[in-house]
């Protein structure tokens, strides 16, 4: 049994333009352990399949229009608030991508580990806040006994957000999403929060999914990769072959678009067009008006998230046809 | 390469925080830029990257006078525009021209694309009439946007359609010096590649010099044809781009590039491993630290590092960094391996 | 994914769709608005108010003046709509000419606040220089309770329209200036302000153009809650005998003279109590739908 499986989620919400469907049949699943980079640009629904997950849409205007998710064999798209609280922290933790506005700025950081943990486990006072040193001390944050003490403001960016990894893991959850957590930050600090996740997943052998608009946050992390483009998985992969062997035109796309650091490209490959708006999505295929490969068939039907080999999924019509040419 | 188009002396920007007010107290001092010498050529792209906060930005606001310098000078084709009284400081403003991260923030939300890519000219002394309506046409044309855009209003596009328009109020009066302040780092990468291509073709057809601060060293390399690297308010490397990604010298160079994630997965954990990594993060420009500004985070800091500034001096053809690493005078033994 | 490089002209060609329609972004705002059933609520209550005001010659047959001691403490209903006070004088005559000069005093109070604050808001706002100076005297008028100021400022000018307007400018003109000037704060930083400066733009045409128009959302919201404190204002005012003089009929004096009469004839002092809640109730409902619509922050929270 996966430790996440979803299957046929579809998410919308209620606009003063009428509903409009944020995730549209989407499936996937996650093994305990395993590293799941999704990856996408604005509009593309990562952020909301996250949400999703951890119960933290607003409903209304967010709703969950069809599909399950199955966290650890339990079905958590008919829980409750209150139940959903039981299965955030020991369950599933999250980290966002701007650590200011995560933390409370009128609470010193110590204090809002604590409640953290108090919120699942009873503990006293002391056990607490040895708990909530040693988490610090585990996401490398120096002399944590006193930065315990400090307020948000005190820090710097990128120690606040291994605050959050520190206030997220305090519970030891077994899946652990991570919504564009290096993107707020310097290169360098990026670099820092990535290898702490990879070492904290190698120590804990937590499931981690880490969502991200950046190929090389993907090829520096992930096991696996799914590919979202305007509400629907395109692609879904094994990350070697996504890189590789990539099949559907916008990961290729992707791959081809940007800069490399070391070699040199006379000129970019761009993906002509715009994102979608999702109340002006295409007919068919939703990256047709932009796909270079595109033919009138692609604009029948949806296509359809079919095996080609191992563990890769593609939905496209084309992919195929491609690379037999 | 041919003559510097601009060109800044021992610039430098203080802000002053704290105080203020009816009962003003000395405040702290902030070096957002502390005197920087630089050269833009004619006809290139002069990178500009470093982390949050190195004053990257506040740069590229002094060298064309968005905001005024504490200290120093700017020339611009060969003449001081450092002190140039407002009324010639305005037909220079033709000459320069900036491009902004933001593409929501950069366009008046109450203003139609042709008044917001008019307005230059209407200052400058144009009639709105059909000519200037003409010619906001082709600019749009040339940006890549319909005719049409022009009567529309900036909520109806989307971000990198937004950048668009942006670009062509910044080149509507054909300036001669850009500074593309992070032009694309908001926006989706599948756009941004447009974007990047789109102000590659309109160097070439106007024959623009680019000034491009981004933190993404990518796409820096991808634009630039020289690269220069700041910290805490001092540009430490410049240097041709090959010279700067190939073969960096200043150690916080070297650590920025690897820190850049690879573009692909194969070898990654060979390389995390053998990764140099810079511990902790930039110190806050209120509270310098002295001698080098990198000395708190830098693998090789030596004693003089904690107390001499190291001076930015050309080590290579065109490639200047200010370490003392390379500086045969301090340059110990041990580190012998490490400069050459 | 080859020939890609020339295609990104067509494509953003084709993204918005063709039709050439100038669409300013105020139809949608006002399409929001009448759809938000608080502001509508408030705009048919007030417009009640201002359509009697408006129409006080035509609607009222009867001087508001005119005595008839014959006709007096006439109750509701009958000859008399709203029945007659102490000197039988018709009290709906009386209330549509006190609503006249309530909407006049409303809206001159209004304008002044719209002028000045948003010249005094604005200057502090964009020049720093200024914004000391500008600030400090502003706080120091902010000090005072602003009934109080108010009554002070009439007290010493003595009582009439005029001065009452002119007090009621004075309390909430600093007050107008604080709102206008917050946002022309974080308006000089925008970016789109930064591209003016660029491009060689001067003071008056960065305010003009870039500036002021960006600011019309709060200012409007807070001119509309503005408009229901001066009325209230001014009732308070002429109630303590510091407003228009009686025997001008204002809802203030009414009420004032209503008082002694209340037990005998309480709806001298009901129906311009009454008319009045429709009055700040109309107003306030309508500034809390413009607040919702106009102001983005707001917005988010609801």
């Amino acid at each position: 049994m996966s430790l996440l499986d979803i299957r046929g989620l579809t998410t919308a919400f209620q606009t003063e333009r009428g509903e409009i469907t944020a995730v549209e049949d989407i499936s996937f699943s996650l093994e305990e352990g395993e590293i799941l980079g999704i990856v996408g640009e604005s509009g593309s629904g990562k952020s909301v399949t996250a949400l999703t997950v951890m119960g933290l849409l607003p409903r209304p205007p967010a709703r969950i229009v069809s599909g399950s998710v199955r966290f650890a064999g339990q079905e958590l798209t008919g829980l409750s608030e209150r139940q959903m609280q039981k299965v955030r922290g020991p369950g599933i933790a999250m980290i966002f991508q701007e650590p200011m506005t995560s933390l409370n700025p009128v609470f010193r950081i110590g204090e809002q580990i604590m409640e953290t943990i108090r919120a699942h486990e009873r503990l006293s006072t002391r056990a607490l806040r040895d708990r909530a040193v040693q988490m610090l001390e585990k996401v490398g944050i120096p002399s944590p006994a006193r930065r315990l003490d400090d307020y948000p403001h005190q820090l710097s960016g990128g120690q606040r957000q291994r605050v959050m990894i520190a206030m997220a893991l305090a519970c030891n959850p077994r899946l652990l999403i991570a919504d564009e957590p290096t993107t707020a930050l310097d290169v360098t600090i990026q670099a820092q929060i990535l290898d702490l996740l990879m070492d904290l997943r190698d120590e804990f052998g937590m499931a981690i999914m880490i969502i991200t608009h950046n190929m090389g946050v993907v090829a520096e992390t992930a096991d696996r990769v799914m590919v979202m483009y305007a509400g629907r998985v395109v692609e879904e992969a094994p990350v070697g072959t996504v890189f590789d062997a990539p099949l559907h035109p916008y990961t290729r796309g992707l791959l081809d678009c940007v800069p490399s650091l070391s070699a040199a490209k006379p000129r970019l490959v761009a993906i002509p067009g715009n994102l979608p708006e999702p109340a002006r999505r295409p007919s068919g295929c939703r990256f047709r008006p932009r796909c270079g490969l595109a033919v009138p068939a692609c604009a029948a039907a949806i296509p359809p998230l079919d095996p080609h080999g191992p563990g890769h999924r593609v939905a496209c019509i084309r992919a195929t046809a491609e690379v037999a040419a | 390469m041919t003559r510097p188009l601009v060109e800044a002396a021992a610039l430098s920007k203080h802000f002053t925080l704290g105080g203020g007010g009816l009962f003003r107290r000395p405040g702290e001092t902030l070096r957002a830029v502390d005197g920087v010498d630089l050269r833009i050529m004619e006809g290139e792209t002069l990178g500009l990257v470093g982390e949050s906060g190195c004053g990257k930005s506040t740069l590229g606001r002094l060298l064309i006078r968005l905001i005024e310098a504490s200290d120093g000078q700017v020339l611009f084709d060969g003449a001081d525009i450092t002190g140039l009284p407002p009324a010639k400081l305005r037909s220079l403003r033709r000459a320069m021209q900036i491009i902004f991260q933001d593409p929501y923030g950069a366009l008046n939300p109450r203003m139609a694309v042709e008044d917001i890519v008019m307005e230059p000219m209407v200052i400058h002394g144009a009639k709105p009439d059909a000519a200037a309506r003409q010619r906001v046409a082709a600019m749009l044309e040339l940006v890549g946007l319909p005719r049409q855009a022009a009567l529309r209003f900036p909520h109806e596009f989307s971000g990198g359609q937004r950048q668009r328009i942006g670009i062509a109020r910044a080149l509507v009066l054909r300036p001669r010096f850009i500074v593309c302040d992070e032009a694309v780092s908001a926006l989706d990468v599948s756009v941004q590649a447009q974007i990047v291509n789109l102000l590659q073709d309109l160097q070439r057809e106007m024959g623009l010099t680019y000034l491009f601060i981004a933190h993404d060293l990518s796409v820096v390399r991808h634009i630039s044809d020289r690269v220069a690297v700041m910290y805490l308010g001092r540009v430490v490397e410049i240097a041709p781009k090959a010279a700067i990604y190939d073969a960096p010298m200043h150690p916080y160079t070297r650590a920025l590039i690897a820190a850049v994630p690879a573009p692909h997965p194969a070898g990654r954990a060979a390389r995390r491993a053998a990764r140099l990594r810079v511990e902790g993060e930039m110190p806050s420009a209120l509270n310098l630290p002295p001698g080098c500004r990198f000395h708190t985070r830098c693998p090789h800091a030596m004693a003089v590092c904690r107390s001499v500034s190291p001076p930015l001096r050309e080590y290579a053809p065109g490639h200047s960094t200010a370490c003392h690493l390379h500086d045969p005078q301090h340059r110990p033994a041990a580190t012998e391996e490490f400069a050459a | 994914m080859s020939e890609t490089g020339a295609l990104p002209l067509e494509a953003t060609l084709a993204a918005p769709e063709a039709e050439p329609r100038r669409r300013h972004p105020a139809w949608a705002t006002l399409r929001r608005l009448f759809r938000h059933r608080l502001f509508v609520t408030g705009l048919v209550l007030f417009g009640i108010i201002a359509f009697m005001a408006a129409a006080a010659p035509w609607i009222t047959d009867a001087n508001p003046n005119r005595l008839s001691m014959r006709n007096k403490f006439q109750p509701p209903g009958g000859d008399w709509v709203f029945g007659t006070d102490n000197f039988g004088r018709s009290l709906w005559s009386r209330v549509v000419w006190g609503a006249q000069l309530s909407v006049m005093i409303g809206l001159s109070v209004v304008a002044l606040n719209a002028v000045f604050g948003t010249l005094i808001g604005a200057l502090a706002g964009y020049f720093r220089r200024l914004d000391n100076i500008l600030m400090r005297v502003n706080d120091a008028l902010m000090a005072f309770p602003a009934i109080l100021l108010a009554i002070g400022v009439t007290a010493m000018l003595g009582p009439s329209t005029f001065n009452v307007i002119l007090a009621l400018g004075i309390v909430y003109i600093p007050r107008t200036a604080r709102i206008v000037r917050a946002s022309v704060i974080v308006l000089r930083e925008m970016e789109y302000v930064q591209a003016a400066v660029a491009a060689g733009a001067g003071h008056w045409r960065i305010l003009r153009h870039h500036i002021l128009p960006n600011a019309m959302a709060p200012m409007i919201v807070q001119l509309s809650f503005l408009f229901a404190y001066a009325v209230l204002s001014e009732a308070t005012l002429s109630f303590l005998g510091l407003g228009a003089v009686p025997p001008t009929p204002t809802w203030g004096n009414i009420m004032a003279e209503g008082r002694d009469f209340m037990r005998d004839a309480p709806w001298i002092i009901a129906i311009p109590g009454v008319t009045l809640m429709i009055t700040v109730l109309g107003l306030n409902m309508l500034g809390d739908g413009l607040r919702d619509v106009l102001d983005p922050r707001l917005r988010i929270q609801q």
